[in-house]
C-alpha cells in the first residue's frame, strides 16, 4: 500500500474506486449476457412461432400454396445433398492445400501469397461467392441452376475455412514425431500420411463439420445460382434443380401472411435441430482429441 | 486410436452423402400409379406463377414421378429462357412482343398461346386509410409518372391530408410493372423510381399493409389472398369508380386495368407425355385451380375449346 | 483432389513401419526407388495444385467483378457512378450513383458497430478478466452458437420481433426499416468483435496484471487501463473485421431493411444495401448483356473492394501496432 500513486487520497476516494470496480464488473457481466439473452429470445421467439407446425407432415410434404400443407421434403433433401457434395468436393481439396502449406510449400513468396489469399477470402462476403457461382458455374460451364452449381459454390466458399482449421490442426501435431519417421526412412508423403493426418483429423473434421454447418445455413449464394419460385421434388442427379432449407425458409418469410410466417419458424426449428447436430458432433469430436494430447 | 478416429471421419462423411442419395430415392422409380415420369420446366411472369405452382402442385400430386420446375423470372426473361429452348413453358402477363416471337421463330421453337384467365390489377391501399376510396386514371399517372411531385396525399387532392405517401409497386422486370406503366403513363416502363419495388408480391402486400399512408398496385391474385389486410382503391377510367372483381375483369367495365393471362406452350414439348398431360391438366381443371389463386377464370367452354387447338398443335408436331 | 481422398478415408497406420523399413532395408532396387521419387513428386504436385486453387477463386473473383464491371463503366462513368445521388438504373431514366446504396450499407453497418462494439468489447473484457474458467467454459460455446445461427434467422427475428416492437414506440418507422437490420447484424458480430478482442485480451501477459495490481490498481483499472491498452491493436482489428462482416451482411438486411436506394440517415426508413440490391437483381433474373444486368458486377466490385480494404487494413494494424510481449 505504500506504493499506491494516489497515497494522499482519503479513505472515501478509495471506496469510490471500489465501487466503480464493482459496478464495473457488473456492467461487463450484462454486456456479455446481452448476447445470450438476444441467443435466448430468438430461440424462444422462434419456438414459440414454429413449434407447433413441426410435424412428420411437415417433413415429409412438398412445399404448397396452402399452408396446412405445406412441408419441407424437397428443402431438406436439397439442403442434405448440398452438404454431402459440398463435403465430398471441399475436404480433399481444402485438406490438400492444408498438407502442402504446412509440410510441403517452401518459404517463398508463392507461399506467403497463398496464405494471405486464403485469409482474405474468408473475409469476402459471401453474396460475391454467389456472383463467382453464377457467372462461371451456372452460365459459363453452363451447369445451370442445379445442385451441382450449388455445392461448387458453396464448396469453394467454406475452402479457405476449412483450410485455416486444418492447417492448426497439422500445426500442433508435434515436430518430434515427424522427426522419428524421417529417420525411420519414411518418405514425406509417408510421414504425412501414416503419421501427421492421423493425428491432426480429429481437429480437420471439426473444423471441416463447423464449416459444413455454415455452408448449410447459407442463403444468399444460393438466391444466385439456385431454385427460386416452385419445387415439388427431391434431387435424383447432379443436374436436377433443388431447394434448401433456407430458401425455403427465405420463401416462406417474404410472404405476408402469418401462416406462412408460422412455417418459417417452423422450417427454422428444423434447420437449427440440424445445425446442432453438427455443431454438436464437432464438441464431442474435440473433447476426445483435446483429451488425447 | 488415431486409426479409429481417421476411419471414423471417414465413415460419418460417406454416411453424410449416402443419406444424400437416400434422400434423393425416397421416389423411386415406381412409385407413381400413373406411371407418368419426366421434367417439366416452367418459367416468366410472376403474376401467372401462382397459377402454374398451383398447378404444378396438384399435378404432381396426381403424378409424382413427374418433376415440374416453376420459376419467376418476369415475362420478358422468360420469353427469352422459352424462345432459346431451355423452358416447355413460358408464362406471360402480356402477349408475345413481335420481336420476341420474331426470336422464337428464328430458332425454332414454335408454339400455342393459352389463355388461362384474367388478372385485374389492383390499387391498393392501407385498410386504416379511411379517404382514400378512389382514383381517376389522371390522378395515378400524376402519382406515377416519371420524376412525379407528388410526395404527400395533399398533393393529390386538396382535402386529402399532408402525409406522406410511401410507395410499393412490382420490380422492373415483372410484366405487371410494363402493364401498369403502359396504361397509365402511356409508355411502358416509364415511372417514378423512388418506390418499394420488388419482385415478390408478398414484399408488397407486407409493405402496404404495415403503413397507414401506403399505396401500391400490383395482381388482383395477390389482394383476394390479403383480403384482410388490404383495402382494394377503385379506379375511374372515365366511367365512374369501378372495383376490381371477377365480374368487373372479365366483362372489361374494370377499364383499363384488366388483362389475359397466357401460357406459351412448346409444339415440341408437347410430344413428351408429360408435357401433353400437364397442359391437358391445367386446361381440365383450370374453372376450379385459377380462383382459388385469386384470378379469374375463362368458361368451361372456352378452355374446352383451347384443349382443342393443344391436341391439333400436338397431332402437327408429332 | 480425387487421390487426396482415398488416403484419408482408409488409414493403414499399421502397415506404417514395414513400409518405411522395406525401402531401407528391402534389396534396394533402383527402379523401385526411382519409382518411390517419381511418386513423392507427384503428390506434392497434386498437393501444390489444391493449394493453388484458391488463388484460382481469387483470380476468378477479380476477373468476372472486373471483366463485366469494365463493360458497365464504358457506359456509365466512374465520376457518375461514385457521385451520382440516385440509383435507379431499372428504370426508364436510369441513375447509376452508387452512394444510395452505399449509405444504405454504412447505415446498417453504423448502427450494427454502435451495439456490437461496445458489448463485444466488454464481453471479451469479462471473459478475459472475470470470468472464471467454469463460467467461460459455459459462456463461450453461447457465443458460438450465436456467431452460428443461418442469417436468414436473423432475418426472420428482425422482421418478426424487432421491426414491431420498433413500431410500438415509433409508429411512423416503416415496415422495412435500416433500424431493424441493424440490430439483427450488431448482433449477429457481437461473437466475432468478442472472441478476437478476447484472444487479444488474453495474449496480454500475466506479468503486467500483477505488476498493476502490485501498485494497488483495482481490477477494473487493470482490465481498462493496461491490458485494453496492451492489447489495442486486436481489438481494433477486431471491430474494423466486425464491421467489414456488417457491411458484407445479405440476407438480414434483405428481408429487413427493403428494398428502395434511399440516400438518407433516417434509420427509421426503408432503405436497400449494396448486398441487398444484388439480391433483388438477382432474383429477377436480368438478362445478361444488358447494362441492369451489369450493375450487378459494379455493386459486386464495390462491395468486395470495400471489405477487402477493410480486412487488409485490420491486418495491418494488428501487424502494425502489435505490442510485442515475449
Amino acid at each position: 500500500m505504500t506504493t499506491e500513486p494516489m497515497g494522499r487520497a482519503p479513505a472515501a476516494f478509495h471506496r469510490r474506486r471500489h465501487l466503480k470496480g464493482a459496478a464495473f464488473a457488473v456492467f461487463a457481466l450484462l454486456a456479455t449476457l446481452v448476447g445470450v439473452v438476444a441467443l435466448g429470445i430468438l430461440l424462444v421467439d422462434v419456438t414459440m412461432d414454429g413449434l407447433s407446425a413441426v410435424d412428420w407432415d411437415f417433413i415429409t410434404a412438398f412445399a404448397s400454396r396452402l399452408p396446412e400443407r405445406a412441408g419441407i421434403k424437397a428443402a431438406l433433401a436439397g439442403s442434405i445433398w448440398i452438404l454431402g457434395l459440398t463435403a465430398l468436393v471441399a475436404f480433399p481439396l481444402s485438406v490438400a492445400a492444408a498438407i502442402y502449406l504446412e509440410e510441403y510449400a517452401p518459404k517463398n513468396w508463392f507461399t506467403r501469397l497463398i496464405q494471405l489469399n486464403i485469409a482474405n477470402l474468408a473475409g469476402v462476403p459471401s453474396i460475391v461467392y454467389g456472383i463467382l457461382g453464377l457467372t462461371v458455374f451456372v452460365r459459363a460451364m453452363g451447369l445451370e441452376r442445379s445442385i451441382i452449381s450449388g455445392a461448387l459454390t458453396l464448396s469453394i466458399l467454406i475452402l479457405p475455412v476449412i483450410v485455416m482449421a486444418a492447417q492448426e490442426a497439422i500445426r500442433a501435431v508435434p515436430n518430434s514425431i515427424r522427426e522419428a519417421a524421417y529417420g525411420l526412412g519414411a518418405t514425406r508423403w509417408q510421414v504425412v500420411r501414416h503419421q501427421v493426418l492421423p493425428m491432426a483429423m480429429p481437429g480437420i473434421l471439426t473444423g471441416t463439420i463447423l464449416a459444413l454447418s455454415r455452408a448449410v445455413g447459407e442463403t444468399a449464394p444460393l438466391i444466385m445460382v439456385g431454385a427460386v419460385g416452385f419445387i415439388a421434388f427431391t434431387p435424383s442427379g447432379l443436374g436436377d434443380r433443388f431447394t434448401v432449407l433456407p430458401l425455403q425458409i427465405y420463401d416462406w418469410i417474404s410472404r405476408p401472411q402469418d401462416e406462412f410466417h408460422a412455417l418459417a419458424a417452423a422450417g427454422i426449428i428444423v434447420l437449427l435441430a440440424l445445425l446442432l447436430t453438427m455443431n454438436a458432433a464437432a464438441i464431442i469430436l474435440r473433447n476426445r482429441y483435446q483429451k488425447r494430447l | 486410436m488415431e486409426n479409429r478416429m481417421t476411419r471414423f471421419g471417414a465413415a460419418a462423411l460417406a454416411l453424410a452423402f449416402l443419406a444424400a442419395c437416400g434422400g434423393g430415392d425416397t421416389d423411386g422409380p415406381d412409385a407413381g400409379a400413373a406411371g407418368l415420369t419426366g421434367s417439366i420446366e416452367i418459367d416468366g411472369s410472376s403474376t401467372v406463377f401462382p397459377v402454374a405452382a398451383a398447378v404444378a402442385e396438384e399435378f404432381q400430386i396426381a403424378n409424382p414421378d413427374t418433376r415440374v420446375t416453376v420459376a419467376y423470372s418476369g415475362t420478358g426473361g422468360g420469353f427469352q429462357r422459352f424462345c432459346a429452348g431451355e423452358t416447355d413453358m413460358s408464362n406471360a402477363s402480356r402477349p408475345i412482343r413481335d420481336s420476341e416471337a420474331q426470336a422464337c421463330h428464328d430458332a425454332g421453337v414454335d408454339f400455342t398461346e393459352l389463355n388461362v384467365g384474367w388478372d385485374g390489377l389492383s390499387v391498393l391501399a392501407n385498410p386504416d386509410n379511411e379517404f382514400l376510396q378512389c382514383l381517376t386514371v389522371g390522378e395515378l399517372n400524376q402519382i406515377w409518372e416519371p420524376n412525379s411531385t407528388v410526395t404527400t396525399w395533399q398533393d393529390v387532392r386538396d382535402e386529402w391530408p399532408a402525409e406522406e405517401i410511401s410507395l410499393y409497386g412490382p420490380g422492373t422486370d415483372s410484366g405487371t410493372f410494363d402493364y401498369f406503366t403502359e396504361t397509365i403513363n402511356g409508355e411502358g416502363g416509364a415511372s417514378r423510381a423512388d418506390y418499394q419495388a420488388s419482385e415478390d408480391d408478398n414484399i408488397l402486400v407486407q409493405g402496404i399493409a404495415g403503413d397507414t399512408y401506403s399505396l401500391g398496385y400490383f395482381g388482383y391474385a395477390y389482394y383476394a389472398e390479403n383480403s384482410d389486410i388490404l383495402k382494394l382503391v377503385a379506379v375511374d377510367g372515365g366511367e365512374g369508380c369501378v372495383l376490381p372483381s371477377d365480374e368487373t375483369i372479365q366483362d372489361g367495365t374494370y377499364a383499363p386495368l384488366s388483362r389475359p393471362l397466357y401460357v406459351y406452350v412448346r409444339h415440341s414439348a408437347l410430344e413428351r407425355p408429360a408435357v401433353r398431360a400437364y397442359v391437358e391438366f391445367m386446361l381440365g381443371n383450370a374453372t376450379e385451380i385459377v380462383p382459388s389463386t385469386g384470378y379469374s377464370a375463362l368458361s368451361a367452354e372456352q378452355y374446352a375449346e383451347q384443349m382443342r387447338a393443344i391436341a391439333e398443335a400436338a397431332g402437327g408436331a408429332s | 483432389m480425387a487421390q487426396a481422398d482415398p488416403s484419408l478415408s482408409q488409414s493403414r497406420a499399421g502397415n506404417t513401419t514395414t513400409a518405411g523399413s522395406a525401402s531401407i532395408a528391402g534389396p534396394a532396387a533402383l527402379a523401385s526407388r526411382r519409382n518411390r521419387d517419381f511418386k513423392e513428386r507427384l503428390i506434392g504436385a497434386v498437393l501444390f495444385v489444391c493449394a493453388a486453387v484458391s488463388t484460382l477463386v481469387t483470380v476468378g473473383i477479380v476477373g468476372v467483378l472486373l471483366g463485366e464491371s469494365l463493360l458497365f463503366f464504358r457506359e456509365v462513368s466512374v465520376v457518375d457512378f461514385l457521385t451520382d445521388t440516385r440509383w435507379t438504373p431499372l428504370f426508364q431514366d436510369p441513375h447509376f450513383g452508387i452512394l444510395p446504396l452505399a449509405s444504405g450499407s454504412f447505415l446498417v453497418a453504423a448502427g450494427a458497430a454502435l451495439i456490437a462494439i461496445p458489448v463485444g468489447l466488454l464481453t471479451a473484457i469479462f471473459l478475459s478478466e472475470y470470468a472464471g474458467p467454469r463460467l467461460r467454459g459455459a459462456l463461450k460455446p453461447l457465443l458460438e452458437i450465436l456467431a452460428g445461427i443461418p442469417t436468414v434467422v436473423y432475418g426472420y427475428f428482425a422482421l418478426t420481433f424487432i421491426t414491431p416492437i420498433l413500431r410500438y414506440f415509433v409508429p411512423s418507422t416503416d415496415v422495412f426499416n435500416a433500424a431493424a437490420g441493424a440490430i439483427v447484424v450488431g448482433i449477429m458480430i457481437i461473437p466475432t468483435v468478442a472472441s478476437l478482442s478476447e484472444d487479444a485480451l488474453r495474449a496480454v501477459p500475466e506479468a503486467l496484471r500483477q505488476g498493476a495490481y502490485g501498485l494497488g490498481a483495482t481490477k477494473m483499472e487493470v482490465a481498462t487501463r493496461v491490458v485494453v491498452p496492451g492489447a489495442l491493436s486486436g481489438i481494433v482489428a477486431s471491430f474494423i473485421l466486425g464491421i467489414s462482416r456488417a457491411i458484407g451482411e445479405t440476407m438480414a438486411v434483405t428481408i429487413a431493411s427493403g428494398n428502395m436506394a434511399n440516400l438518407t440517415l433516417n434509420p427509421l426508413e426503408s432503405i436497400q444495401t449494396m448486398t441487398s440490391y444484388i439480391v433483388q437483381v438477382s432474383k429477377g433474373d436480368t438478362p445478361h448483356g444488358t447494362i441492369e444486368y451489369q450493375t450487378l458486377f459494379a455493386v459486386g466490385l464495390t462491395l468486395f473492394v470495400i471489405t477487402l480494404l477493410m480486412n487488409v487494413l485490420s491486418q495491418w494494424v494488428l501487424a502494425r501496432f502489435r505490442e510485442e510481449y515475449e
